[in-house]
């Protein structure tokens, strides 16, 4: 029987590619403000699917599927990670 | 320069009947998820390869070569300019190869004037990607001097293997008359009829 799973799709950048926006966050943002404790921040979009399937990791793998289809991530800049949200 | 063209929409474009493609600049699909990435999956874009792979020339300015390298028709990637800032500005460029279709009216090394205005066009692709493609004269355009998006190694402009498909960032149309600022863009059009012609 099918249920509902919410699943995080989160899109960055491979750590070879610089992330200016997150570069930025640290610096302009967080050191200023004297939260020196951040040693590096890296950005990424999210995407929260909620996705019918059998079970969790029925659910995972048609995400991941679908992403490579649909290139909704760059293979040659971006990683992904999909998990379920609990 | 007389160039039989016609504006269409893509949701119009079906056939392949034409001797050469361009994909304007833009922002298809408010850029929503990846530049280019939903205009990509367009059935319009199926047309443009069928061209492409006729080997009909297919060039794709600015959007249009986001789209390009989202339909896999040019390798890499386009991220958010390393500045984050939207960069719109004449730029001299190095032209690194006058083999493809957009540039085989330009003298190899020579240097040319257009505008740019964009957001994301800071290409990348891994160290060995980047040596095989200028190894195989791949790198179309490089900006000569500054380089105010943080491209890899000034990579503004490439092309397929073939030569045939070019995606680049300079905007050429906005560099075809006096009274916009320049006219060095005309030789990409003059190159396309040249390369159609053969």
């Amino acid at each position: 029987m099918n249920q509902t799973f919410p699943i995080e799709i989160i899109i960055s950048n491979k750590p070879q590619a610089r992330d200016p926006e997150g570069e930025t966050i640290a610096r302009d943002l967080m050191h200023k403000a004297g939260y020196d404790c951040v040693k590096d921040v890296r950005t990424g979009k999210l995407l929260l699917a909620k996705i019918e399937a059998r079970d969790e990791e029925e659910a995972k793998s048609k995400v991941l599927a679908m992403c490579n289809d649909l290139r909704l991530y760059n293979p040659i800049a971006h990683t992904i990670t999909i998990r379920a949200r609990n | 320069m007389h160039i039989d063209a016609e504006l269409i929409w893509h949701n119009d474009f079906t056939s392949p009947t034409f001797d050469a493609a361009i994909i304007p600049g833009g922002f298809s699909f408010g850029d929503h998820l990846r530049a280019g990435i939903i205009a990509a999956a367009s059935p319009a874009t199926e047309i443009v390869r069928k061209l492409a792979d006729d080997g009909k020339p297919v060039l794709g300015i600015c959007n249009g070569f986001q789209i390009l390298i989202e339909a896999g028709l040019l390798p890499g990637a386009l991220l958010r300019n390393s500045s984050l800032k939207f960069v719109c500005k004449w730029m001299n460029l190095q032209i690194k190869n006058n083999d493809s279709a957009f540039t085989c009216k330009f003298e190899r090394a020579s240097t040319a004037r257009m505008p740019i205005a964009h957001n994301e066009g800071r290409f990348f692709a891994e160290e060995e990607v980047l040596n095989r493609l200028e190894a195989e004269g791949k790198v179309v355009m490089t900006y000569a001097g500054e380089n105010p998006t943080g491209t890899s190694r000034g990579i503004t402009a490439i092309s397929n293997k073939d030569g045939n498909v070019v995606g680049m960032m300079p905007h050429p149309e906005r560099a075809s008359d006096s009274s916009l600022g320049g006219t060095d863009g005309l030789k990409v059009f003059e190159s396309m009829v040249e390369w159609a012609r053969c």
